[in-house]
């Protein structure tokens, strides 16, 4: 008996199973959550090294190597620092299907902040959208939320 | 081989689910923890080596999110994906290359993933993913090999994991501490033939860091040096149909490069304690043997006669070893330390009499496929 | 002491956008051939292996033992390091130190991807904070779009200064016969392609390839017998500077990581005026802002002066400071592989083994890799023995 090793049809393998993980938050992560839920307001956190207020809060400044704890009340608003209309498709992994586009990723610095927030911004006509721009957040309903990001549904222009 | 020192080591207790702590926080712990015990700051190092796995974490580029919390900014920083051992054998290199410390963290949540499916990940995409062999299944192929061809019960195996658990009582950082019978073993639930859950390591979150350094900051450390007399390690075949899993002849080579450079020649005399990794307790012996510590087949024996026990000639695993407590990639890490801190004499409860040459091992890949061996010494 | 290391052979595959004849493994295989036979050396001689990629691109856990039959790393020392984008680099300074350690004298170093096994930005967004930006977040061009905004903003660059980079790396890929993307390109093309994320265009950006690229290193006394030519180190240098997504986007601030991964780089090597004293630089530009703000990061021109820069001509072959004759990442981006690809063919370069993309009398070459959190790594090497 013989086999031929000729050029056939080359074969390709699909392999699509999920993968399952369960993330910690951890504390200083967790209140900013219980905070947006309790006061629909952001909290950062203060190094008392460098004077940094960072958001979301955690517990290490990196450049000062400094443990942080003094958590910072901030607002609701911020200015737009960057942002991308998004116009490509592409697979979301948070859920296996094609992500919704257009969209605005934005990068804000909130009011009282001294680095920068990721979100969505609720705006994608590039005439009306600017670097500087007041943005506020909007919030789901109390009842609604379940302690993630998308406790904040995006962030709206308000001048 | 310049000569270069272990000077500072932090755990943290091992537990099922640190639910409270992210990935940073473990880690800014025991950096902070390991430099305490160096009597060093951030400042006296000069480099990091992370340790994690992008599928353990759920997270592509699975060091971004340790940076800062290992003080890695502004440094030369690098990941080694792989067993803490490897991790901490690179940060060696860095050292004897001209860097004057480096610290080497790791970091693993057993509890955030799927263990079936990330370890599912280790096997060929194309044979074998699809039959849904994992780190579990594959141990038990191997355990089957290794026992039939040497006509192992399964008995002999379960001593290991009275040992190891009862040694645990020792350790404060292991995670199951326990008094069991080897009939407690053998009465536990069947996992997959020939192994059962008490032949099984835990699922385990933990995080651990070593210091190494050169001579220089070692004489200013806080803690007898802990000096690398030797290190090597091996790569074998991938396929387990290629390769013989009773045989672990990587780590025969591994342990042959690493006693060369220590000058050790007869390892069980030379050798006063040893940690190595067990996730499964089948793997002890068979390590032992591929260590040159007995003959092919014999590992069990150096249980019943007494040598691997605490109070024996080469006790192995006073610390309670993988099988108390198995964050995968820290626990390699975790072997050297508790190495180190038998040669430091500093063990505590589980500390073996007059250990001044140890040895640690650790692994990656399923089966045990690639190893690396440490030798380290109190003694220059 | 730290002993003295040159890089003696590099190897490539011919990089295509899918390469389905072949599995990740048999294309490490071909990038290693290649390696060895540049360094008429065999399996035999490699004393270690080091190997890179970015694991959910092929989602294959644990590489380097997956990998050993490509690699030649059965029964041998094989390490896995992994950094996302600067990856390549990252395995090229691990070899590096695992020659200069004094433990191995000679080493592979080993960069590989297949994109076309997953969705690229799919994989990419699983880098983000699974808690705090995976959301949002969209992968490398949106955060990409930004700076180039901000820099357009800062110094009144037009989208016509950025598209030249394109139209200069494009056209030097036709001197490489390993590039992915062989066909010139022009800023008028650029211009007229689809807007992906303003101001950023599909001729704006890499491409996603299949490829893989070795090196092999080995320690002084031993290069100078297996090549006449060894390409020696001369600088490695690393900063992977931020953490956090949020923490790097001050813009005007620069690529932090670059400047101060130069500065050291530039330090180990005693090189004060880089124009002047660096031939030729293999950099990572993933798009085609990085190829002007990121050259003001890495000291070849002021702060605003890179669109003049380049528009002159000096960044182009015949120029003084040739960039990326490859053709870069813009024609080339297998990701494991492509900082790995920057340092092979600088070396290449030094060695004097370019071909028809040789740059006349290469002494010393910049390479870099980039990614992470806006992170860059930097190696430098020369025909001169440090
Ligand atoms: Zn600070």
């Amino acid at each position: 008996m013989s086999t031929q090793n000729r050029q056939g049809e080359l074969m390709q393998l699909t392999f699509a199973y999920p993968m399952p993980y369960e993330w910690s938050i951890g504390l200083y992560g967790s209140r900013f959550f219980q905070e947006i839920k309790e006061k629909r307001r952001f909290i950062g956190i203060k190094c008392n090294g460098c004077g940094m207020v960072y958001v979301p809060p955690r517990r290490v400044c990196g450049p000062c190597f400094k443990e942080l704890s003094e958590l910072v009340p901030l607002s609701d608003t911020g200015v737009i620092t960057a942002f991308s209309v998004v116009n490509y498709p592409f697979i979301d992994p948070n859920t296996g299907l094609q992500r919704p586009i257009p969209y605005t990723y934005g990068y804000i610095r909130l009011d009282g902040a001294d680095n920068i927030f990721s979100h969505i911004i609720n705006e994608t006509d590039l005439g009306r959208i600017h670097v500087g721009m007041k943005v506020r957040a909007v919030f789901k309903e109390p009842d609604r939320m379940q302690g993630n990001i998308q406790d904040i549904k995006y962030f709206d222009i308000i001048s | 081989m310049d000569k270069a020192a272990i000077v500072g080591v932090a755990q943290i207790k091992y537990e099922r689910r640190k639910k409270d702590q992210i990935f940073a926080d473990m880690v800014f712990d025991v950096t902070r923890e390991a430099l305490d015990d160096a009597g060093l700051t951030i400042h006296d190092v000069d480099n990091v080596v992370t340790v994690s796995n992008d599928f353990f974490d759920g997270r592509t580029i699975s060091g971004m999110a340790v940076g800062d919390a290992c003080g890695g900014q502004d440094k030369n920083i690098s990941t080694v994906s792989g067993d803490g051992t490897f991790g901490a054998f690179y940060g060696l290199m860095r050292v004897l290359s001209g860097y004057k410390a480096t610290i080497v963290v790791a970091h693993y949540k057993g509890s955030e993933g799927d263990i079936n499916i990330t370890t599912n990940g280790m096997f060929d995409p194309v044979f074998h993913r699809h039959l849904g062999i994992d780190a579990v299944s594959s141990a038990a192929l191997q355990a089957n090999a290794y026992m039939t061809r040497y006509g192992i019960r399964e008995e002999d195996i379960a001593q290991v994991s009275v040992k190891n658990h009862g040694n645990a009582k020792n350790n404060p950082f292991a995670q199951l501490p326990m008094d069991i019978t080897v009939n407690d073993v053998m009465k536990s639930r069947k996992i997959a033939e020939p192994l059962k859950l008490l032949d099984c390591c835990p699922i385990s979150d933990g995080a651990a860091a070593v210091i190494i350094a050169g001579e220089d900051i070692a004489a200013k450390c806080r803690k007898k040096p802990v000096w690398v007399r030797g290190v090597a390690h091996c790569c074998e075949e991938y396929f387990l149909g290629d390769r013989d899993l009773s045989n672990p002849v990587a780590l025969r080579e591994a342990a042959t490069r690493a006693y060369a450079m220590a000058g050790i020649r007869n390892p069980i005399e030379d050798i006063d304690v040893a940690e190595v990794l067990e996730p499964f307790s089948y793997m002890e012996p068979l390590w032992l043997e591929g260590l040159g510590f007995c003959e092919p087949g014999a590992g069990c024996s150096l249980i019943t006669k007494g040598i691997t026990v605490m109070g024996g000639k080469l006790p192995v695993n006073p610390s309670g070893g993988a099988l108390s407590a198995n964050p995968v990639l820290v626990a390699g890490l975790a072997r050297l330390i508790e190495a180190a801190l038998q040669v430091r004499g500093e063990a505590g409860a589980r500390q073996v009499k007059n250990a001044d040459t140890a040895l640690a091992q650790g692994f990656n890949g399923p089966c045990g496929q690639s190893h690396c061996v440490w030798i380290i010494s109190g003694t220059k | 002491m730290a002993r003295r290391v040159a890089i003696v052979g590099t190897g490539q595959t011919y990089h295509k956008s899918h390469r389905p004849d072949v599995t990740s493994r048999e294309m490490i295989k071909e990038a290693v051939s290649s390696a060895l036979a540049d360094a008429e050396l065999t399996i035999r001689d490699i004393d270690a292996i080091v190997i890179g990629n970015m694991d959910h691109f092929e989602s294959i856990n644990y590489v380097d033992t997956y990998s050993v039959e490509g690699s030649g790393g059965v029964m041998k020392p094989i390490m896995k390091v992994t950094t996302g984008g600067t990856t390549g680099a990252t395995v090229a300074i691990a070899a590096y130190y695992h020659v200069s350690s004094g433990f191995f004298d000679r080493v592979l170093a080993i960069g590989f991807e297949k994109n076309s096994e997953s969705d690229t930005t799919g994989a990419i967004i699983t880098c983000s904070d699974p808690v705090w930006d995976r959301f949002s977040y969209s992968g490398a061009i949106p955060s990409l779009a930004t700076e180039a905004t901000a820099y357009m903003e800062k110094y009144g660059a037009t989208q016509e200064d950025a598209a030249l980079i394109a139209e200069r790396d494009r056209g030097h890929a036709m001197n490489n016969p390993y590039a992915h993307l062989r066909r010139p390109l022009t800023v008028a093309d650029i211009m007229a392609s689809p807007m992906l994320a303003y101001p950023i265009k599909l001729g704006d950006i890499c491409p996603r390839s299949d490829g893989a690229c070795a090196i092999v290193l080995a320690a002084d006394g031993i290069a100078q017998k297996i090549t006449g030519k060894p390409a020696w180190f001369k600088a490695a240098a690393v900063r992977h500077t931020y953490t956090w997504f949020g923490d790097s986007t001050d813009y005007n601030k620069g690529l932090v990581s670059m400047q101060r991964a130069s500065k050291d780089a530039y330090a180990q090597a005693g090189i004060t005026k880089p124009v002047d004293e660096i031939d030729v630089a293999e950099l990572y530009l993933p798009y085609t802002w990085a190829g002007l703000k990121w050259i003001e990061d890495i000291g070849f021109c002021g702060p605003g002066e890179a669109s003049k820069f380049v528009g002159d001509g000096h960044t182009h072959m015949g120029g003084k400071l040739p960039i990326n004759p490859s053709g870069g990442v813009i024609s080339t981006n297998c990701i494991g592989a492509t900082a790995l690809l920057r340092v092979a063919e600088a070396a290449i370069q030094v060695m004097g083994k370019g071909d028809t993309r040789q740059v006349p009398d290469v002494r010393n070459a910049i390479a870099t890799g980039f990614g992470g959190c806006f992170w860059s790594d930097i190696v430098i090497l020369s025909s001169e023995r440090p």
